[in-house]
């Protein structure tokens, strides 16, 4: 393998790595709060796309992407106060069943108000043939955005968490239910809001990842597996963990293809899911107690 | 549990009893199978529309033979299992005339039996070549055989002097046949394969494939598959500095796929029914009429572009009509005959000529080498 | 005791009433949509054992279903003509093999149906036997994930595999000839056997699951499901039991499968896809978790429904629906006698949850 096309490699492993690390870290956000997995997240992400690409009929593109995050985002929150918010202890098995269900519900009415069709966002700077050229290796210029935008959604919700009253008022939340109470935080709003960020995130990510590949109303659901596989990866509920994860699970996808068939692709997301589950479910930058501690 | 049981009971027969079947016919029942839903929904959705479409218009003219025509679809959502159920149903308990569909060669092939257990003509809107060959009776196909595109493919490799080629195919049924075809067809018209990669259908990107192609130097791209996926190819490709011509193959035959593409999609050479450039036809062509009609017809009426999938199924609709119209009857076995006879069949995919032992009427001559110029579809200059 | 063979005799007397009033009011093709139902009732009530009785979630069983019915077609369509001069043949003189003519004439030399089953059905159970132990020892969201990667790595393999098909899947898989005279076929004059042939393999199911539901096994079973922690210190072999029944429910569905691809004389990787198993999952719960009749009856009905396309382009939303309703609204399932009580209270305590 030249050092070329192992550059290329690295670099659509970033591609992809980075796709995963934002639905990744959309199911973190809402599990710390939570503890509850959203298999629905992956839906957000469509949503996203799919919002952006309506209002660009109207719109410069950076005000559609807005409306569309603000869209996904009162969706998110529509979705915890309708399933979720007035459940009395639910178990995780419940939970587990109605995100799924939820998934299902978007995905079908994704459908029948957007048809079945593929739709794209153009390209935020150059087209779909403009590239960067580093020595013999081709970047195109969305990847940087797509790479850059998550980069800075992370640092953010960094110092959202660390810094802001509200994200701290979450945190505590995940650490302590009942002690956040008796300080006084809503843990039902904390709740709302978890959600919506996530949303919010994915939404984010959907928009920006449409250009390089399309949306389509079932773009969801192959996404929000990958997406739980890296969260495992990193451990449940450890987002700067999430990132590094999608970059090693988005290198090891792209470099399955010198050896395997690409058919094959999908299945070593799931191989490697399985695996970690099998052998290290806290994942591989976690620990059982950090586990527990669900820092964010 | 004596009232569930009672309770069950009731609500079945219930539903029986609403099913109660066959009103002794004055309509002509066509039943249709395609994947509305689902996974094939980009084939089946636009098909369903067509024959919505194409049924309505009919029987404003007065139907078939004095008949008006009650049309059934079924959404298989590409289940074989699904689409054996309605099969079973449509034959059996509605007493359909002929089936329209299924959209996947692999619900097709699954219900290839059950349509000759029941002699009852199937019009398949799927691609395989196994479909009609070996050939059964009462299945016929409308679209192109792949080995024709590819052939037409090869043609206009040899003008342009091309011999090494690189292969992506999807991991689909259509993918798979094409790849199968081109390898088999390859090295007696002068091609080697340097390079044959299969993508997962879903994939988000497809650098690291087109990387590997890029690597082994070769002279042109074939990329063979009818998903979204593909125009992520073209885009990966171009990305990556490679300016090599690529192929398409008629599954690209839908305006949105060029529009995912963006500029890339400059330049792509593909076969393809001529109901893309119909506009440009000249006025002689036998199949400009047509064609002009139906897409005036879907574009006005969905107010989306008309793709080459829904074309599929009008062409089936079209082949049933005129066969009815040979046969001057409504016979099974009648029309099944006509429909073996029929020559000269304008339809969107091409002109059909069927025989006993060619069950799906096209040539090489079905198509046409298009390409596309400015995002939009056009007549490959010489 | 005497309770449940009633229930299984009501329940025979329902399956037979059916039959009769399709032949009464000439409608003999439900029998199709009936018998297919019947198969898929029969993964379904050994998922039921799993999910509600022993507490396993798995969101991946049409992986199982898939297995058997993918091993069997492979096993009947594979021609192995090519062979016949070579070593393999002593698997003619065992009987395993059989002599057949294709769709298209031409002789095709492959494994009996028997022999198949049994391989594809020991292949399942000793597929589950060797997942089950690495998975069961997950709980909630990890062992949820587990099952739904092991569905989805056996949907990637069928899909990606030309062996099997790739995308097309295996057709023209010949009939099942049990004995002499009953054969496991789709086709029409044999629907009335076919019929009471499912459905008897789908009593004969009940019955077995009802005994072991009602026996220690199954007393162990509800306390591993209940406080899995606590029955594993009163000495209950947890890990073992929560085997046993993973390995059972998988077994089920194997031989669904199999019998279900020969009825339909083929099989596609859509058998094998993460919907399939959501679908199973939503019929338990709708039924009630740890309720086998309630799972019965409602596959029955909603299988029914989907293959005679009922729900039209609406099919998976209403699946996706029936989930959030149930865990919604009645989360131990439709057919309870507490139901109307329960859900009073469900909306009454919402309130509650905010004073401090």
């Amino acid at each position: 393998m030249s050092i070329d096309l192992f550059f290329q490699y690295v670099v659509a492993g970033i591609t992809y790595g980075t796709i995963y690390a934002v639905v990744a870290i959309g199911f973190n956000i809402i599990y710390n709060t939570t503890g509850i997995i959203n298999f629905a997240q992956g839906e957000f992400v469509m949503l996203g796309g799919m919002t952006a690409v309506t209002f660009h009929q109207f719109l410069p593109l950076p005000a559609a992407i807005l409306v569309a995050v603000l869209i996904t985002t009162v969706i998110g929150a529509l979705v915890e106060i309708l399933f979720i918010r007035w459940l009395y202890q639910p178990s995780v098995l419940r939970m587990i069943i109605i995100t799924i269900g939820l998934s299902i519900l978007i995905r079908e009415t994704a459908l029948h108000i957007w048809g079945e069709s593929v739709r794209s966002l153009p390209y935020f700077t150059g087209s779909s043939v403009t590239s960067i050229r580093f020595g013999g290796v081709y970047l195109s210029p969305q990847v940087l955005w797509v790479v850059g935008l998550c980069t800075l959604v992370v640092a953010l919700l960094s110092v959202f968490f660390n810094y802001t009253l509200l994200g701290r008022q979450m945190r505590a939340c995940a650490a302590n239910r009942d002690a956040a109470r008796l300080c006084g935080i809503s843990a039902k709003n904390m709740v709302t809001l978890s959600f919506m960020l996530s949303a919010a995130i994915g939404a984010l990510g959907g928009s920006v990842v449409c250009p390089i590949t399309y949306v389509k109303y079932d773009s969801g659901t192959p996404l929000a597996i990958k997406g739980f596989a890296v969260a495992i990866l990193g451990g449940l509920g450890n987002s700067a963990a999430a990132a590094g994860a999608g970059m090693i699970l988005g290198a090891l996808e792209s470099f399955s293809i010198s050896i395997l068939p690409a058919a094959y692709k999908d299945a070593i997301a799931i191989t490697i899911l399985l695996l970690v589950l099998f052998v290290k479910p806290s994942g591989l930058f976690g620990s059982a107690e950090a586990a527990r501690l669900k820092e964010f | 549990m004596g009232r569930r049981l009672g309770a069950g009971v009731l609500v079945l027969l219930g539903l029986m009893w609403l099913n109660v079947g066959a009103e002794a016919g004055e309509p002509i029942r066509i039943g249709a199978i395609l994947s509305v839903t689902g996974p094939a929904s980009f084939l089946g959705a636009p098909e369903a529309r067509t024959l919505e479409m194409v049924v309505e218009a009919q029987n404003k003219k007065g139907g078939i033979a004095g008949r008006q025509i009650e049309l059934i679809v079924k959404d298989s959502a590409a289940s074989p299992e699904k689409a054996f159920s309605f099969a079973k149903q449509l034959i059996e308990e509605n007493k359909v005339f002929a089936i329209i569909g299924p959209t996947t060669s692999g619900e097709t092939m699954k219900i290839k039996g059950v349509a000759e257990e029941g002699k009852t003509i199937l019009l398949s809107c799927a691609a395989a070549e196994v479909i009609v060959n070996p050939v059964a009776k009462y299945v016929f196909k409308t679209p192109q055989n792949d080995n024709h595109a590819i052939l037409k493919i090869f043609e206009q490799m040899k003008k342009m002097k091309i011999s090494k080629i690189g292969v992506l195919s999807s991991n689909t049924g259509f993918g798979n046949a094409g790849k199968e075809q081109i390898g088999k067809l390859a090295p007696e018209n002068g091609l080697t394969i340097l390079v044959n990669e299969v993508y997962d259908k879903d994939a988000s990107d497809l650098t690291a494939e087109v990387t590997k192609v890029k690597a082994a130097n070769v002279q042109a791209i074939v990329n063979w598959s009818i998903e979204p996926a593909q125009s992520i190819v073209i885009k990966n490709a171009r990305q990556i500095g490679l300016k090599v011509p690529i192929f398409q193959s008629h599954g690209f035959g839908n305006i949105k796929y060029v529009e995912t593409a963006g500029e890339a999609a400059e330049g792509v050479i593909f076969p393809a029914g001529r109901l893309l450039v119909a506009d440009v036809l000249p006025k002689t062509h036998p199949q400009r009429e047509v064609l002009v009609q139906y897409k005036k017809d879907y574009e006005s009426r969905y107010k989306e572009e008309a793709s080459t999938f829904g074309g599929h199924a009008y062409d089936a609709f079209i082949i049933l009509l005129k066969a009815i119209e040979k046969a001057k009857s409504t016979d099974k076995e009648a029309v099944r005959a006509a429909i073996e006879q029929l020559k000269g069949v304008v339809g969107t995919g091409g002109v059909f000529n069927f025989s006993p032992g060619d069950h799906n009427g096209l040539d090489i001559n079905a198509f046409e080498i298009l390409t596309v110029k400015k995002g939009k579809f056009a007549l490959l200059g010489k | 005791m005497r309770g449940r063979y009633l229930q299984l005799l009501g329940f025979t007397g329902l399956i037979v009433a059916i039959q009769l009033a399709t032949q009464l009011t000439g409608n003999p093709y439900h029998l199709t949509q009936l018998t297919m139902s019947a198969y898929y009732s029969l993964l379904v009530i050994g998922l039921c054992l799993l999910i509600g009785y022993a507490g396993q979630i798995s969101i991946g069983h049409a992986g199982f279903f898939a297995i058997g019915g993918y091993l069997s077609a492979l096993l009947t369509t594979h021609d192995l003509s090519a062979y016949k001069g070579t070593a393999l043949m002593w698997l003619a003189k065992a009987g395993v093999l059989s002599s057949r003519t294709g769709l298209y004439g031409g002789d095709l030399l492959t494994v009996h149906p028997w022999a198949a089953c049994f391989v594809a059905v020991f292949a399942t159970v000793g597929i589950a036997y060797a997942v089950g132990g690495p998975v069961l020892r997950l709980k909630g969201h990890y062992l949820a994930m587990a099952t739904l990667g092991f569905g989805s790595i056996v949907y990637r393999i069928v899909l990606g595999s030309a062996l099997v098909g790739a995308a097309d899947g295996i057709s023209e898989v010949p009939p099942f000839s049990l004995f002499p005279g009953l054969e496991v076929s789709g086709r029409a004059p044999l629907r009335v056997q076919n019929y009471y042939l499912a459905w008897g393999l789908v009593i004969a199911g009940m019955a077995l699951l009802l005994n072991l539901v009602h026996s220690r096994a199954g007393r162990a079973l509800s306390a591993i499901h209940g406080a899995e922690d606590a029955a594993d210190a009163t000495g209950i072999p947890t890990a073992r039991y929560k085997l046993y029944t993973f390995v059972l429910s998988a077994a089920y569905a194997g031989l669904a499968g199999v019998l279900l691809t020969h009825f339909n004389g083929g099989i596609g990787p859509s058998e094998a896809s993460i919907m399939k198993s959501i679908r199973y999952v939503a019929i338990v719960a709708i039924g009630g978790m740890a309720n086998l009749w309630g799972a019965l009856l409602m596959s029955l009905l909603l299988n029914y429904l989907s293959l005679r396309g009922y729900f039209g382009t609406y099919d998976d939303a209403v699946f996706g629906g029936i989930l959030i309703l149930i865990m919604l609204f009645a989360p131990e399932g439709l057919l309870r006698r507490h139901l109307p009580g329960e859900l009073r209270r469900l909306f009454s305590r919402g309130d509650a949850e905010e004073a401090p």
